[in-house]
């Protein structure tokens, strides 16, 4: 009989599965539950770009991109990039449209980290980052971010964090599942310390479009002697509402675009095409759609941050994604047990801060990616919840 | 920022002035005084439910009846409108474009009463010149609120 255990390397059955899908299944064994656990959108995808999608497949357009994805979707990528984050990327040899800011992330990881690298992880954050690491060959080398410092990755603990080994560092901004955000003078300290270092940045701004109050994202590769040691993970995920279509983008010094380029080719070929000709649209068309989306969030982001301080569950104010990242530890329940009653007395699902890193213990993730009317109701169901536990 | 709360109170007018005021990002006093100055320029009229007829009542009938009616001279159709308005069944009157002039929408307790409304109390109003009853078969979709919302949320219970 065929030895599956030979078969499969042992970092591999070391992997943990996320702490969120543990979750996941208890949630889907109870009844009726309301959620506020999900990372995407409860918009959809603005109607012009889903026509878009609709009218290409009518033309039968259904063959193969160019590996790097249409040249159209790129240049006009670089034009959004260049007025979003004031950075020039040239669209043929320093983009590749990929499936999903996942793969991009991917792509870099592979393209850079070696048996023996080290790669800094601040956390919390999103559940991808350390295995692909660890699969790479690498070490996930976590810097804990506290809310005392707004959730942001500090200078000084990434100095400390540095060694020989370091090759690359993570950089979560707007992060999930806390909402800080980097502005402009926290990633200039950040930038100071790599700055004549030979570490790259790998910027996951998937939700960089969703950054509330005055001033808007600031992308680490626009500062000074950042470019060329930044690989700029987007897509359209979170800003168009198109999780579903798979289709993100990776934007960086043309040396490492080429060299993961040439894995996108072998293992995806090109991204979804008719995904690829929506896209343009969503960049072309939908700026009112997003704009709107946007004000939404902010307008939930504010109802249920002050829902959370309001009972006794403090909330630092996040600034960007659409999550909001409370602090239970005043209920002397860890997360994974705070989120386990919760859903098993009152049906509500909110994700444990522990599943996006040990710094997370103490802490829920709430998304705020839901109606007005699912949010408060769920808001109270959870005020219920904590008068009935005496809190 | 009346705008937008007009926008909000539209969607849901039970949203309390706390709730209104985190959304706004203005004081709960603000808000008061946003919602008073609305209600005082006659902006909003009043508040009511979106009430699913059928399972509120098993019987209930809703028709739409449009008129053709001759206008009085000086007049128009206010007239007539108001004469119309004045009866309890009647959920809304409108003066429209096109082919037909008024529009009425009426909820009764039975098929039969609304028919006898329609043959009795409009019919044979002066100025009117025909009517056409529709009855509502399904509702869908209300005042941006939908019915029967089953399959509305597809994404999963849980996701990074």
């Amino acid at each position: 009989m065929i030895n599956y255990d030979e078969i499969i390397p042992q970092k591999i059955r070391d992997i943990q599965p996320s702490g969120i899908r543990k979750f996941f299944d208890i949630a889907q064994q109870v009844e009726g539950v309301i959620s506020l656990s999900v990372g995407e959108p409860d918009f959809k995808t603005p109607w012009a770009a889903r026509k878009e999608a609709i009218t290409v497949l009518e033309k039968g357009r259904t063959a193969y991109t160019a590996n790097a994805g249409l040249a159209q979707l790129r240049t006009e990528i670089s034009k959004y990039l260049n007025n979003f984050i004031h950075v020039d990327y040239d669209p043929t040899s320093e983009m590749i449209v990929t499936v999903g800011g996942s793969e991009a992330l991917d792509l870099a990881m592979r393209a850079m980290v070696q048996p023996g690298d080290e790669v800094l992880v601040p956390e919390p954050s999103f559940v991808c980052y350390s295995p692909i690491i660890t699969v790479c060959g690498g070490t996930p080398v976590p810097i804990v971010m506290t809310v005392e410092d707004r959730f942001i990755l500090r200078a000084d603990a990434l100095k400390a964090a540095i060694t020989p080994k370091t090759k690359a560092l993570i950089l979560p901004f707007p992060n999930n599942p806390t909402g800080s955000v980097m502005r402009r003078g926290d990633l200039e300290k950040v930038a100071e310390v790599l700055r004549g270092t030979n570490i790259m940045v790998i910027s996951d701004e998937i939700y960089s479009e969703m950054t509330y109050g005055g001033e808007k994202h600031v992308s680490i590769a626009s500062l000074d002697g950042m470019r060329e040691r930044t690989i700029v993970v987007n897509g359209f995920s979170k800003t168009y509402a198109m999780t579903g279509w798979r289709l993100g983008y990776c934007a960086g010094p043309q040396p490492v675009i080429k060299q993961m380029l040439k894995l996108h080719q072998y293992c995806i070929m090109s991204s979804p095409t008719v995904s690829q000709y929506a896209a343009i649209t969503a960049l072309t068309s939908c700026r009112e759609d997003v704009d709107h989306m946007i004000e939404e969030y902010d307008m939930r982001r504010r109802l249920v941050v002050k829902g959370f301080n309001d009972m006794g569950l403090t909330c630092f104010e996040p600034e960007g994604a659409f999550y909001v990242f409370p602090c239970i530890k005043s209920t002397g329940m860890t997360s994974a047990e705070f989120c386990e009653k919760l859903i098993y007395s009152k049906k509500v699902a909110v994700v444990p801060g522990s599943a996006f890193g040990a710094s997370g213990e103490g802490y829920v993730r709430v998304s705020y990616a839901y109606s007005v009317q699912h949010i408060t109701t769920a808001l109270s169901r959870i005020r219920e919840f904590l008068e009935e536990m005496g809190h | 920022m009346n705008k937008k709360l007009l926008a909000l109170l539209k969607q849901n007018a039970r949203l309390t002035n706390a709730e209104l005021s985190a959304m706004l990002g203005v004081s709960e006093q603000e808000v008061a005084a946003g919602i008073k100055q609305l209600e005082d320029e006659g902006i909003i009229i009043g508040y009511s439910a979106i009430v699913n007829e059928e399972k509120a009542d098993d019987n209930a009938v809703t028709a739409i009846i449009e008129l053709k009616v001759t206008p009085f001279k000086d007049r128009g159709f206010d007239d007539l409108a108001h004469t119309i308005m004045q009866y309890e069944e009647v959920d809304s009157v409108f003066l429209l474009s096109g082919a037909n002039d008024l529009s009425i929408t009426i909820t009764g307790t039975s098929l039969r009463k609304v028919a006898l409304f329609v043959s009795e109390r409009l019919a044979v109003l002066d100025g009117v010149l025909s009517t056409t009853t529709h009855f509502v078969l399904r509702r869908y979709k209300e005042k941006n609120h939908v019915f029967n919302e089953e399959h509305s949320d597809e994404r999963s219970l849980v996701s990074p």
